[in-house]
């Protein structure tokens, strides 16, 4: 994985003693709040329902064991001993003192970390693949692209104050697996008809109040003009982009009020121009970063059988273990989504261990997955089961990822400022229900995702099943979404109709999957039949007349 | 009534006008009726708290509890992390914030 050159070290630690002077003056008063809140934020540092919360950047959700071990370090030393694994493959720490920041930028920097650009209308941490340079489909290792995209933004002058925040993800394989599509920009390297290595770009994507899928709007652009593509991509949009209404100033209003057709052409046209600029980094620097992504050195002849005798461990193996492209290996999940459990919540103690483990049996390396989940990429197959021992004991070794008890839940109204609604204890009644009721391994992949307010950090429009918490006169109410994908096949899921109070929302979920599992046909996920069968089986069912109590 | 809160500057903590202070229990909130404004700019200016703001509250016989949800999760914690709260040692504390 990627490590800081002296330039990369040198950013990072000046800007830790710029922050720790910026907090002294604002705690002996020479700062006011007014002064203060951007450069806190330009850090990573919000004030959140109950206290500061800090934001740590995860670029492209990669992680070494040392990083992974000052992270649950930090959850012990400065905040109540957890943190918060969040949808842009980040953490988060709920109960920051102010005193304390800078002390914990100056650890995050001493594993080569930091809280840049995790706040504020600028280009955020980029995200990508958590499978990146171990998934058996991927045409490429994506990351090099991120990193070399991390870079080009970090700082980036021209792009620290525009209209509205800006979210890139970069894949590399037709699966997607990071919502790509959902992004400001999405990016995914491509071979053309001559064998090259390029990018495509989807641009004008995004979730919130107006979601909306990214129209691709160039099939192919050359790898040693990819920064160039982006710096026009962005430069349209800060050009163009509304600053006069928040709610209308993402990229996604833009393409969509000035038409894809008329954005691609002022693309081009400055794309045209800045190549005359060369602006371009050398390939050499691309070079030099996919020398820091190399595949470890696997081990050969490896055998690809797997002893699967305790039942246990067969059901993880099956639900939470992905094809590795290396013979003998595998990727391997943990579920941050144990039953009745906050979704994305992870003791000290347990992300330390997550560590250990990262060290002991994949190439001291972990992922943070947009659903808040773990990875081990790199784990022979002959460890999985010391692996899973190790995970089970620690309660980290929940079988259920991709089916309804792997949520994805915002932090909503028990830590969110901007929340209408709590996320988490729908949550956590959901999966208690479906593990009380023994249906979730039965209906098999089920994507479901709760936001607590419009502003959707819970990923609920693309949820197979979404649920949105509203405020509705001071009380929570919640909205019930179908049909939404983050995949390949993406898709915005659509309102079911009338809203349901806490506990009505969860028996409206149970009748939809009851209707699933009533028609479904062979192979259909409950994604699929919905797009067969459509919305009103699926209405009938859940307004039936006493389950509708909102 | 109408009652003031905002964070503690240094701990981020929420904190609840008392009437002569900052109070982490919200039952202790005072009524500031229509000087809000003037205790929040001069509590922001000792540097005392940060953004400071004035909410609807009720009187209660168990003491001040604000009007709406958002409030009374702020005053409590994490209903879903009641150790965490400022009643770690009761379980229904909850019940209190719906």
């Amino acid at each position: 994985m990627y490590r800081y050159d002296q330039y990369d070290q040198q950013m990072v630690d000046t800007r830790v003693a710029e922050f720790r002077d910026q907090t002294r003056r604002r705690l002996d008063g020479h700062l006011s709040e007014d002064q203060f809140r951007p450069l806190r934020l330009m850090n990573g540092l919000y004030l959140q329902l109950h206290a500061y919360m800090l934001r740590v950047a995860v670029p492209y959700g990669t992680l070494s064991s040392a990083q992974m071990r000052m992270l649950g370090d930090i959850a012990d030393k400065y905040d109540r001993g957890y943190g918060h694994f969040t949808t842009r493959q980040n953490i988060q720490y709920n109960w920051i003192k102010l005193e304390d920041a800078p002390d914990i930028l100056a650890d995050l920097a001493s594993v080569e970390m930091h809280a840049i650009q995790t706040s504020g209308n600028c280009i955020r941490n980029i995200s990508s693949d958590q499978y990146a340079g171990a998934a058996a489909d991927e045409l490429v290792d994506p990351r090099p692209y991120a990193e070399l995209l991390r870079q080009w933004s970090s700082f980036h002058p021209e792009f620290l104050a525009l209209p509205r925040k800006f979210k890139i993800a970069v894949i590399a394989s037709e699966t997607d697996r990071a919502a790509m599509l959902l992004h400001d920009i999405g990016i995914r390297i491509v071979r053309n008809d001559a064998g090259e290595i390029g990018a495509a770009f989807y641009v004008g994507g995004g979730m919130g109040r107006t979601p909306m899928i990214a129209p691709l709007i160039r099939d192919f652009v050359p790898l040693d003009q990819l920064i160039t593509y982006a710096e026009a991509c962005l430069r349209v949009y800060n050009r163009h982009g509304r600053r006069d209404n928040k709610y209308k100033a993402r990229i996604k209003i833009l393409v969509h009020e000035m038409g894809k057709a008329e954005y691609t052409r002022q693309v081009e046209a400055e794309f045209a121009h800045l190549l005359s600029q060369d602006i371009e980094p050398p390939l050499a620097e691309l070079a030099r970063i996919k020398a820091q992504f190399a595949d470890p050195a696997y081990e050969t002849g490896l055998a690809d059988e797997i002893d699967l005798a305790n039942p246990a461990f067969a059901r993880w193996v099956a639900s939470n273990t992905h094809a590795h492209k290396a013979p003998g290996y595998a990727i391997a999940v943990v579920s941050l989504k144990p039953v009745g459990g906050i979704p994305g919540d992870a003791s000290a103690d347990q992300i330390r261990l997550m560590a250990d483990l990262a060290r002991d049996y994949s190439f001291d390396e972990l992922r943070v997955t947009h659903a808040q989940n773990i990875v081990y990429p790199h784990v022979r197959k002959a460890d999985l089961f010391a692996l899973w021992q190790k995970l089970n004991a620690a309660g980290l070794a929940t079988a259920n990822l991709d089916q309804i008890g792997d949520i994805i839940a915002c932090p909503g109204l028990d830590y969110c400022s901007l929340a209408n609604a709590r996320s988490i204890p729908v949550a956590q009644k959901i999966s208690e229900r479906f593990a009380a009721n023994g249906k979730a391994e039965d209906i098999g992949e089920l994507k479901l995702k709760i936001s607590g307010c419009i502003n959707a950090c819970g990923h609920h429009h693309a949820g197979h099943i979404g649920i949105l918490g509203v405020d509705r006169k001071g009380t929570e109410n919640y909205q019930l979404l179908l049909g939404g994908s983050e995949g390949a096949d993406c898709s915005l899921g659509t309102i079911t109709g009338p809203g349901f109070g806490e506990d009505g929302i969860v028996d409206a979920v149970e009748k939809a999957t009851d209707v699933y599992l009533a028609r479904r046909e062979s192979g259909e996920r409950f994604l699929d039949t919905y797009r067969r069968i459509g919305m009103q089986p699926f209405k009938e069912a859940i307004y039936a007349k006493e389950s509708v109590d909102g | 009534m109408k009652i003031l809160t905002g964070n503690d500057l240094r701990s981020g903590a929420v904190v609840w006008w008392d009437g002569s202070g900052w109070s982490l229990h919200v039952e202790q909130a005072a009524d500031v009726g229509n000087d809000g404004d003037v205790i929040a700019a001069r509590e922001v200016a000792a540097r005392t708290v940060v953004s400071p703001y004035v909410i609807d509250g009720e009187a209660t016989s168990a003491g001040v509890r604000p009007a709406h949800i958002k409030e009374r999760i702020r005053a409590l914690g994490p209903t879903v992390r009641l150790d965490l709260s400022l009643k770690p040692a009761d379980p229904t504390a909850g019940d209190w914030v719906i």
